[in-house]
């Protein structure tokens, strides 16, 4: 297990690459703590498997060094890392059985078979699959393959850094949910650094202490899943993370208010910066429905369970606002107050607003 | 619940025809001759079992059955271990797959009877391109005319000069459908290139092979064009194999029902070893 440090990581798949645009993967510096759980999130092709390539060492990066610790990994390759990766798509041996496999990568290394028997034994306990011991992998089914993959990685105990990549891809719904508790259960139990990459929200954000939102080779935010639902600094995260997303509306800004379609807005600090353009970011959960403030529209209710999404026309934008109480019909006309402390001005995309302390 | 709908008889009714005429009455025509002796004038007189009997029991078929399941033999252990490693040796992106794959396909295209002209003039002592450096430049006495042994190795060159190309192709086509995710797991635990190929490679070939080698048996134990064209089943006897012989008493003799019940014991055997090569590759996919 080791403290993970990226330092001034950068990624080009192009042999000479000429602009920013030519970086499948731009500029990232961050250190990871020993024992920590992490996820990498963005959309497809956002660099997040390029980044988590570079830590496997199946990709040396173009820019930058790995460090597991205080060890240069950078040049290394990823059978002398020792890593651990779970694929998208359950890698099992086919021909061999469930104890085979788990023992694998533990036989290639010259572990003797007692210790052998005894780390496959304790695995098998710790996934639950010890009643198919001795059946063929290949007649698995995929979550229990998916977690055969997993356990060839926690079965050495000298690991690194276990990776997922997507692990609940081909996973049916109802199991998802098991086999993410069964992660987040794992990781307490081995307390390894694991990281795991997905474009899904709920999986990033109970998996992981902290996470690291990407956009087109990006970084926009490193933080703790409440930083990140609180304060995002990029209206990317603003709009990638929470259901629905913030919401983002065209405003001129000065001082502390904000000029939204005629109407004056509090903001939680003061606007930082000059030029680009400027935008109002208010999650809707903050927009509250009463009698006092901005009239609008209400367009469309809907219903999704635990509260309801209200869309609500101002001048010519549509914006949602989150309510758990009873609502009004479509149609009525409201006002829409936004909570100062969480209404905050972004600049060409990132955060322009100081809080208040 | 599933409703049987009889009208899909009729898409197979054209086939079923068609099989009839070029594959079914012909084969009861050797049946029907394959049982009575004719002196032609379409009079027959029923033989029972005998041509049977005096086929199994005749050195002559028994030395062409042994030197067609040598054929055979040879033939497989040399196409599909090398097939396997030009397969594995071919890149897997980029632009010279489609190079590899075109060159890997010429030798297929070329019909039967111009392979084995082609192989002849090549190999000709005197007069063929090899036949003259092995004998002119190399110095080694080498003429598949006259020597058994030389005429031997020419065959089974030539057919893996021929065939090799649709092991490749198959174990080929097997080798890209594994996703490079298996790579990269065996790489992190550590496997060995013969690891990945033992548990990786080789079980995912294992259905394109098993294809292959039904294929090159049962193309390799009927071969005749070939073999017939290059040596013509000389010197003497050394490379006639089964169909050459068949051939031979058929229209050579005029032999017909002795001729009839060999291609029946040799359909059966095609068939019996057919069966159990496939028994035998595919009995673990149950397991």
């Amino acid at each position: 297990m080791a403290r993970i440090t990226l330092s001034k990581l950068r990624h080009s798949y192009y042999p000479d690459p000429k602009g920013p645009d030519d970086y499948a993967l731009k500029e990232i510096d961050v250190t990871w703590r020993n024992g920590g759980a992490y996820a990498l999130l963005g959309p497809s092709g956002c660099g997040k498997s390029t980044l988590l390539n570079i830590i496997s060492g199946l990709l040396t990066p173009s820019e930058g060094r790995v460090l597991f610790d205080d060890n240069d990994v950078t040049d290394l390759p990823p059978d002398r890392r020792n890593i651990a990766q779970v694929f998208q798509f359950p890698v099992i041996y086919d021909t061999m059985t469930v104890r085979q496999n788990l023992a694998f990568p533990l036989k290639n290394r010259g572990v003797d078979e007692a210790r052998i028997a005894e780390r496959v034994a304790e695995i098998a306990e710790m996934l639950e699959v010890v009643p198919m011991l001795d059946t063929k992998a290949a007649n698995l089914s995929p979550d229990n393959k998916q977690k055969i993959s997993m356990g060839r990685g926690l079965v050495r105990d000298d690991v690194n850094v276990v990776m997922f990549d997507e692990p609940l891809t081909v996973i049916d719904p109802h199991l998802k949910w098991k086999l993410r508790s069964k992660l987040k259960e794992l990781h307490q139990r081995v307390r390894a650094t694991m990281i795991y990459v997905t474009h899904d929200q709920t999986e990033a954000l109970t998996f992981a202490d902290e996470v690291v939102v990407m956009q087109e080779g990006e970084v926009v935010q490193i933080g703790t899943p409440v930083e990140l639902f609180e304060r995002p600094q990029h209206t990317f995260v603003g709009h990638f993370i929470g259901s629905p997303g913030m919401n983002i509306l065209p405003c001129e800004a000065a001082g502390d208010r904000a000029r939204f379609q005629g109407h004056e807005i509090a903001l939680e600090g003061p606007v930082t910066g000059s030029g680009g353009t400027t935008v109002l970011g208010i999650r809707p959960e903050y927009v509250g429905i009463g009698d006092t403030g901005i009239p609008a529209q209400v367009t469309k209710v809907s219903d999704v369970g635990r509260h309801y999404v209200i869309d609500a026309q101002v001048g010519d934008m549509t914006l949602k606002a989150v309510s758990e109480e009873a609502v009004p019909e479509k149609g009525a006309s409201v006002h829409l107050a936004f909570r100062p402390e969480q209404t905050r001005v972004y600049r060409d995309g990132w955060i322009a607003t100081e809080a208040r302390r | 619940m599933r409703t049987v709908n009889q009208r899909g008889w009729f898409f197979v009714l054209p086939v079923l025809i068609l099989v009839a005429f070029n594959a079914l009455m012909p084969i009861m025509t050797v049946v029907n001759y394959s049982v009575q002796e004719t002196f032609g004038n379409n009079v027959f007189f029923w033989q029972g079992l005998d041509w049977f009997e005096q086929i199994l029991r005749s050195d002559r078929f028994q030395a062409a059955l042994g030197r067609q399941f040598l054929f055979t033999a040879i033939i497989l252990a040399i196409e599909v271990p090398l097939g396997i490693v030009i397969a594995l040796s071919m890149p897997r992106k980029g632009i010279w797959v489609p190079v590899c794959l075109v060159l890997m396909a010429l030798p297929m295209l070329i019909p039967w009877n111009v392979v084995g002209q082609m192989w002849n003039i090549f190999t000709l002592p005197k007069v063929g391109m090899l036949g003259y450096f092995m004998n002119d430049v190399l110095g080694v006495n080498y003429d598949m005319t006259q020597d058994p042994l030389a005429a031997w190795i020419t065959v089974v060159v030539m057919d893996v000069w021929h065939w090799t190309s649709l092991v490749v192709l198959l174990a080929y086509a097997g080798l890209v459908s594994i996703p490079d995710a298996y790579y990269h797991a065996a790489k992190i635990d550590g496997a060995s290139s013969w690891s990945v190929f033992r548990y990786i490679q080789l079980p995912k070939m294992k259905t394109v092979l098993t294809i292959a080698i039904l294929l090159r048996f049962i193309d390799s134990f009927n071969i005749y064009t070939e073999p017939f064209t290059l040596t013509g089943g000389g010197p003497g006897n050394s490379t006639t194999l089964l169909s050459i012989d068949l051939v031979k008493i058929a229209l050579g003799q005029f032999d017909l029902g002795p001729a009839a019940a060999m291609s029946l014991i040799y359909f059966a055997i095609t068939l019996m070893v057919s069966w159990l090569f496939y028994t035998l590759m595919t009995k673990d996919d149950a397991g």
